[in-house]
């Protein structure tokens, strides 16, 4: 059974391209055959993240308009044998996607065998978004810890809640999960930040994972290489334990908790 | 905030007023939806509309209704004008 999963916000820049690209990275690390579909038509950005814009020829208007194969425009990922990506359209408009065209191609995606299809969504409530949102099993909800990128993903909750296929249709509701970014300890414990515990308390979802603020999401993205991707990094390791955590695993919180630094880190420097 | 931070004079974290502002706000938006007035109003006045003028004459214009919201409270008004009968 092939599972659809959007990663969505509400608000922008929160995230959710980055964690596209690493969640479904590390699905296919897995061994599941993995498709990352982006819906921010005319702002397209998967393509970059995950390093394959030069490889860009057909998009997912030109497959919805009868003008691409699906195999044409799916691009293979440089560096997983099961992620394939497919690309928004950066020239046509967001209109261009319509209902029974994006259940077309999913339909068709699991024809292919596919076991995980992650849905990118872009900013907003518009259609683009809630196409993204519209077929999903599963939501991964990306939050930053400060006050509108909560309002909005609470929005966005209620979006789910009622304008998704399994609210339409009366099936079992999309399961929901949160997921914090660019989360930082030391702002927490200094009360300058919202905890997690206060977003949980206020989203009322349950939590798959925690991303820590961290130097090496850039460093990816400038790249085009997925976070997941860089050995050791806190964010990778994030992103890690959150596959792991939505394939069922338990693991626990990691990178929440702010240490002082000891006396002789803090001589040397260190941060 | 603690009794003692209380004497201290400490302020509230701004992590906590964050806390306590989204409370409020979303505790308002859930329960309104975006709209300020649910989709049942028009429905229930024509529903009143058919009941009422069983038993009396009136004109669906006369009917009115109304919700209101402060804060917690929430008033839903009805107003329905008899018309006197004319000579």
């Amino acid at each position: 059974m092939t599972r659809i999963v959007v990663v969505t916000s509400g608000k922008g820049g929160v995230g959710k391209t980055t964690t596209s690209a690493s969640f479904s990275a590390g699905l296919a690390m897995r061994g599941f055959k993995t498709a990352v579909i982006d819906f921010d038509v005319g702002l397209r950005n998967l393509d970059l993240i995950m390093g394959c814009e030069r490889r860009v020829v057909y998009d997912f208007v030109n497959v919805i308009q009868g003008e691409a194969s699906l195999n044409q425009a799916l691009i293979k990922d440089k560096n997983l044998e099961n992620l394939f990506i497919l690309p928004a359209s950066q020239t046509r408009d967001k209109d261009a996607l319509s209902q029974e065209g994006v259940e077309k191609v999913i339909n068709d995606l699991k024809d292919m065998g596919f076991d995980y299809i992650v849905c990118d969504s872009p900013a907003g409530i518009e259609t683009g978004a809630l196409l993204a949102a519209y077929f999903a099993d599963d939501a991964i909800v990306v939050t930053n810890p400060e006050v509108s990128s909560v309002r909005d993903s609470d929005r966005i909750l209620g979006i789910l809640a009622s304008k998704s296929k399994r609210a339409v249709e009366g099936l079992e509701p999309v399961q929901e999960f949160l997921l914090l970014t660019r989360y930082n300890p030391k702002r927490v414990n200094d009360g300058e930040m919202l905890s997690l515990k206060d977003i949980e308390d206020i989203l009322r979802i349950k939590l798959i994972g925690v991303v820590p603020e961290s130097e090496t999401v850039l460093q990816a993205s400038n790249q085009g290489l997925p976070a997941i991707h860089i050995k050791g990094a806190d964010a990778a390791e994030a992103y890690t334990d959150i596959v792991a955590r939505y394939l069922g695993e338990e693991k626990p919180l990691r990178f929440v908790e702010y240490t002082k630094p000891g006396l002789i880190k803090r001589l040397l420097g260190g941060k | 905030m603690s009794f003692l931070s209380f004497l201290l004079g400490q302020k509230k974290t701004s992590a906590s007023v964050a806390k306590e502002r989204l409370q409020i706000i979303l505790a308002h938006e859930r329960t309104g939806g975006s709209a300020d007035t649910p989709d049942y109003l028009p429905q229930l006045q024509q529903e009143l509309v058919a009941v009422i003028s069983k038993y009396v004459k009136v004109d669906p214009n006369d009917i009115k209704v109304n919700l209101e919201r402060q804060d917690s409270l929430e008033v839903l008004e009805v107003k329905i004008e008899i018309q006197q009968d004319q000579p």
